[in-house]
C-alpha cells in the first residue's frame, strides 16, 4: 500500500503545483516589467500539469497522444510566429476558441467512456453531476468555439463587421438555446423515451453541441466590428468556465482553478469595457448602433465649420507647442501607423515637448489594443495615459492629435442625451488649444453619429491615411 | 473527490482570481487576455488523459481531436503572449 500511496498523491500535487503557478504568473502580469516573466511562469504551471499528465496516465495509444501533442503544438508555433501584430486580435480570437470547442469535445468524449461501460444512455447511467456539468461545458464550450470563429472572422473582414440584424432575431437565439437545453435535460434525466438518443456515443450530446454552435454564430453575428473587445474579452470567460465545466465532468481540480482564474479574468475585462462605454452587457449583445445618420443632419453640423490644414502648418504649430497629446483610435490600427506616430513622439520630445498618448478604454479592437500596438512601436508605456488622467490635462495642452479615432473624442456623448454615445466617457480634446483631426474624410465612426468636435473653432482636419500622414509629419519636421 | 470539494476550489479561484486581476493595468490588458487564454488550455490535460486511456475507439478519435485543438490554444496562446510582452519590456526601457 505504501508503495502506491506516492503516486496516489503525485498527480493532485502537480496539479496544486500548476494551480499556484498560474495564480503566481498572473500576479507578476500587473507591471509590464515582470509580466515577460509572469507569461512564462504560467507556461511552467503549463507544462508540469500536462507533463506528469502524460507520465500519469497508462497511455494505450502512444501514437494518438503524441502525434495530437506534436501536430498542436507545429500549428500552434508556427500560426504565433508568422502573424501579423495587427492580426493578432484575430488569433487570439482563434486560439481562445479552439480552447472552447476541446473542452466541449472532451466532455463528450467522457460521457461516451461512460456510456460504454454502462452498454448506453439509461437511466441513471450518467451521474446527475457529471451530466450537468457536461451540458455546461457543452453549450459554453461550444458557443466559445463558433462564437470566437465569428468574431475573429468579423475582426479579418472575411465576414461583415456591421452589426447583422433581422426580424425575429432574438426569438432566433432564444429557440436554439431552449433546444440546446432540451438536449440537455435529455441528458440530464436520461428518461427511457425517444430510444435512438440511448445510443453509446450519447447522440443528446453532440445535438445539443450542434445547436450550441449554431447559437454562438447568431450571438457574434450580430454584434458590430467595434464591439468586439468586448465580446472577445466575454468569450475569454467562457472559455474559461467551460473547461472549469469539463473540471467538474472529469473530476479534476487542475481544470476546474485554472478555468475560473480565466473565467474572472475575462468577466473583469468585459465589465470594464462596458463601463467605458457607459452600456450595459444586454446592450452590446442584444442592442447594438444600427440607426444610420440622415445625411441632412451631417450638412447642418458640418457645413462652412470645417477647417482643413496642412502638413506643413501642423508642423509649425507643433514647433510652437510646449504640450502635446496624441489620442490613436483604430484607423491607426488599420493604417498600421504606429511607428510614424511613435517616431514623431520621439523628435517631439527630442525638441523639449512634452508628449503624451490619451488612450481610450475601447480604442481598438481589444482590450488595451493601443497599448499593445503602441508598445511594439517601442513607445514607452509611461507616456500611455488612461482617459482619466489625461483629461484634467487637456486645458494644459497646446496641440492634440487626433488620428484614426473618432467616435471616443466626440463631445456629444456629454451633451446630447438621446445619441447613441450618450453618457459614454470620453477624451474630452477640444478643451486643448488646437485639435488636429486625422482621417480620411468626414465619415462617421462605428457609432454612425456625426462628430461636432469636427467642426469646432479650434479643430482642424488634417485628411489622409494615418500612416502616410504621420511619416509626412515626421519627415517636414526633421527639416 | 466529491461535489462539494470541486464547488470549494470554484468558488475560491472566482475570488482570487477577481483580486489578482482587477490588480491588472490597463495598458496590459491585451497581453493579459491573451495570457489567460493560454490558461484555458489547461483543457489540454483532460484531453491527454482521453487521448492515451480512452478505452473505446470513438473516445480515442474524439481524445486525439481535442488534444490538437487544445495544444494550439496552449503553446500558440504562451507564444504569442511572450512576443506581446517583449514589446513592453523594450518599450520600458527606453
Amino acid at each position: 500500500m505504501v508503495v502506491e500511496l506516492l503516486p496516489d498523491s503525485v498527480l493532485p500535487l502537480a496539479y496544486t503545483v500548476a494551480a499556484i503557478l498560474f495564480i503566481q504568473g498572473l500576479r507578476d502580469m500587473t507591471h509590464p516589467r515582470t509580466a515577460a516573466r509572469g507569461n512564462l511562469i504560467s507556461a511552467g504551471g503549463m507544462l508540469v500539469a500536462v507533463g506528469v499528465t502524460v507520465v500519469w496516465f497508462e497511455v494505450l495509444t502512444p501514437l494518438v497522444l503524441f502525434g495530437g501533442l506534436i501536430v498542436g503544438a507545429g500549428i500552434g508555433t508556427v500560426l504565433a510566429l508568422t502573424v501579423e501584430r495587427t492580426e493578432m486580435p484575430q488569433l487570439v480570437g482563434v486560439f481562445n476558441g479552439l480552447g472552447g470547442g476541446a473542452s466541449a469535445v472532451i466532455a463528450g468524449a467522457e460521457l461516451i467512456e461512460i456510456s460504454t461501460e454502462s452498454g448506453g444512455v439509461a437511466v441513471g447511467s450518467i451521474p446527475t453531476e457529471v451530466a450537468v456539468a457536461a451540458v455546461f461545458s457543452g453549450i459554453v464550450g461550444s458557443v466559445t468555439f463558433t462564437g470566437s470563429m465569428a468574431a475573429a472572422g468579423k475582426l479579418h473582414g472575411v465576414l461583415t463587421t456591421d452589426a447583422v440584424r433581422y426580424t425575429g432575431e432574438q426569438v432566433m437565439k432564444i429557440v436554439f438555446l431552449v433546444v440546446a437545453l432540451g438536449f440537455g435535460a435529455y441528458l440530464i434525466v436520461q428518461p427511457d423515451v425517444l430510444g435512438f438518443l440511448q445510443a453509446v456515443w450519447v447522440p443528446s450530446y453532440w445535438l445539443l453541441v450542434a445547436t450550441a454552435c449554431v447559437l454562438g454564430v447568431l450571438l457574434v453575428i450580430s454584434i458590430g466590428g467595434a464591439d468586439m473587445p468586448v465580446v472577445i474579452a466575454l468569450l475569454n470567460a467562457y472559455s474559461g468556465l467551460a473547461a472549469s465545466g469539463t473540471g467538474f465532468v472529469l473530476d479534476n481540480t487542475a481544470l476546474i482553478i485554472a478555468g475560473t482564474l480565466v473565467g474572472a479574468a475575462g468577466m473583469i475585462l468585459t465589465v470594464i469595457m462596458c463601463e467605458s462605454m457607459n452600456r450595459s452587457l444586454t446592450n452590446v449583445l442584444f442592442g447594438g448602433f444600427g440607426e444610420t445618420t440622415e445625411q441632412e443632419e451631417l450638412d447642418d453640423i458640418y457645413e462652412g465649420n470645417i477647417t482643413e490644414t496642412s502638413p506643413e502648418q501642423v508642423v509649425m504649430l507643433l514647433e510652437a507647442a510646449q504640450r502635446v497629446v496624441i489620442v490613436p483610435g483604430y484607423g491607426m490600427a488599420v493604417a498600421q501607423a504606429q511607428h510614424a506616430v511613435s517616431e514623431l513622439a520621439e523628435l517631439l520630445e527630442q525638441n523639449g515637448i512634452d508628449v503624451e498618448f490619451g488612450i481610450h478604454p475601447v480604442a481598438g479592437r481589444m482590450p488595451g489594443h493601443m497599448n499593445a500596438l503602441l508598445a511594439e512601436a517601442d513607445v514607452p508605456y509611461e507616456r500611455m495615459r488612461e482617459m482619466e488622467e489625461v483629461n484634467p490635462t487637456f486645458s494644459q495642452t497646446d496641440v492634440v492629435i487626433v488620428t484614426g479615432a473618432n467616435d471616443v473624442v466626440n463631445p456629444k456623448a456629454n451633451t446630447d442625451t438621446s445619441s447613441p454615445i450618450a453618457g459614454m466617457p470620453v477624451l474630452e480634446v477640444s478643451d486643448a488649444g488646437t485639435v488636429i483631426v486625422n482621417k480620411r474624410s468626414l465619415s462617421t465612426g462605428f457609432s454612425g453619429i456625426p462628430n461636432p468636435l469636427f467642426a469646432e473653432g479650434n479643430t482642424n482636419m488634417l485628411f489622409g491615411d494615418a500612416k502616410d500622414t504621420m511619416q509626412e509629419l515626421v519627415n517636414l519636421y526633421k527639416e | 473527490m466529491s461535489l462539494i470539494t470541486n464547488l470549494t476550489f470554484f468558488v475560491l479561484a472566482a475570488f482570487l482570481g477577481y483580486e489578482v486581476i482587477t490588480k491588472i493595468p490597463t495598458n496590459l490588458h491585451t497581453p493579459l487576455m491573451s495570457g489567460a487564454n493560454a490558461i484555458t488550455g489547461i483543457t489540454l490535460v483532460g484531453a491527454v488523459a482521453i487521448a492515451g486511456s480512452g478505452s473505446t475507439t470513438l473516445a480515442t478519435v474524439l481524445g486525439f481531436v481535442a488534444v490538437v485543438m487544445a495544444t494550439v490554444n496552449v503553446v500558440g496562446g504562451y507564444l504569442i503572449t511572450h512576443i506581446m510582452l517583449e514589446d513592453f519590456r523594450q518599450g520600458g526601457s527606453n
